[in-house]
């Protein structure tokens, strides 16, 4: 089966890229590390979004859909294990810091 | 379509506020929000039961670990609070900006290819493709769901002495 991408497809790129750049500079730009998890989370809207606008696209929205599901069992194992990660650092360190998390021994 | 386009605009707006804002608790609340506008859409378009995940799982569940970690955590001193606003601002204030720039050029891009996709014919229910189809994935789901547990287990594993 051979689907054309509508031109509906910018309007949605549009809104993806925007949410990309949104979570890329939050992720970057910050110093702290709860606001780094925020950012990782909004990169992964963006994702879930552009599943859920690709199955609208050609069709195929039930396959999006168990796509978009995976997608969201993966997040929240991210975000309980990276807070587990941030709750220990703050205990060593007494601080979010991202700065302080370079002379960690890994 | 305009009020899809609408509902859009607001969802990136909703997760502006959640980067720019200064206290933590607010941007949890804007990520909630992120999430709730999300489920939305994927309403509109018909993907109810990615829609249901989405508000339960990540407006809900997430929204209260991101509570915990930042409840869990001191504040800064106030002069340390001020510092760091200060120095916030002076890194986050182009990105609107930035979104402004790359929404408004964007919309005007219409690359002239004609993409054209192949694809295996067919496409039935979603519990269907879940638990006919992709048994992998849900093997796949099984195993990162223990990876986090046992993860966690180790992460607030108690010293002995």
């Amino acid at each position: 089966m051979t689907i054309v991408i509508p031109q509906s497809f910018w309007l949605y790129f549009t809104f993806f890229a925007l949410l990309l750049i949104d979570g890329l500079w939050c992720m970057l730009a910050t110093r702290n590390l709860v606001r780094v998890l925020i950012g990782i989370e909004i990169l992964m809207k963006s994702v879930t979004f552009f599943l859920i606008a690709a199955g609208f696209l050609t069709g195929r929205m039930a396959l999006a859909q168990a796509l978009v599901i995976t997608v969201i069992v993966i997040e929240v194992v991210i975000v309980v294990v990276i807070a587990g990660v941030i709750l220990g650092f703050f205990r060593r360190r007494d601080s979010l810091d991202v700065r302080n998390t370079r002379d960690m021994k890994g | 379509m305009i009020w899809l386009t609408l509902l859009l605009v607001l969802l990136v707006l909703a997760a502006l506020w959640a980067s720019m804002t200064t206290a933590l608790l607010r941007a949890t609340l804007g990520l909630a929000l992120t999430s709730a506008l999300l489920a939305v859409f994927m309403f509109a378009l018909g993907a109810t039961l990615a829609a249901v995940v989405e508000l339960s799982v990540c407006a809900g569940l997430i929204s209260v670990v991101l509570v915990s970690v930042t409840t869990l955590t001191q504040p800064r001193s106030l002069k340390e609070e001020f510092e760091a606003r200060k120095s916030r601002l002076r890194r986050f204030w182009p990105l609107p900006l930035v979104l402004l720039a790359a929404g408004v050029s964007l919309s005007f891009v219409r690359v002239p290819v004609n993409i054209v996709l192949r694809l295996p014919a067919g496409d039935g229910d979603v519990r269907t493709v879940l638990w006919s189809m992709r048994q992998l994935d849900l093997f796949g789901q099984i195993l990162i769901l223990l990876a986090g547990v046992f993860g966690v287990l180790i992460l607030f594993r108690r010293e002995a002495k």
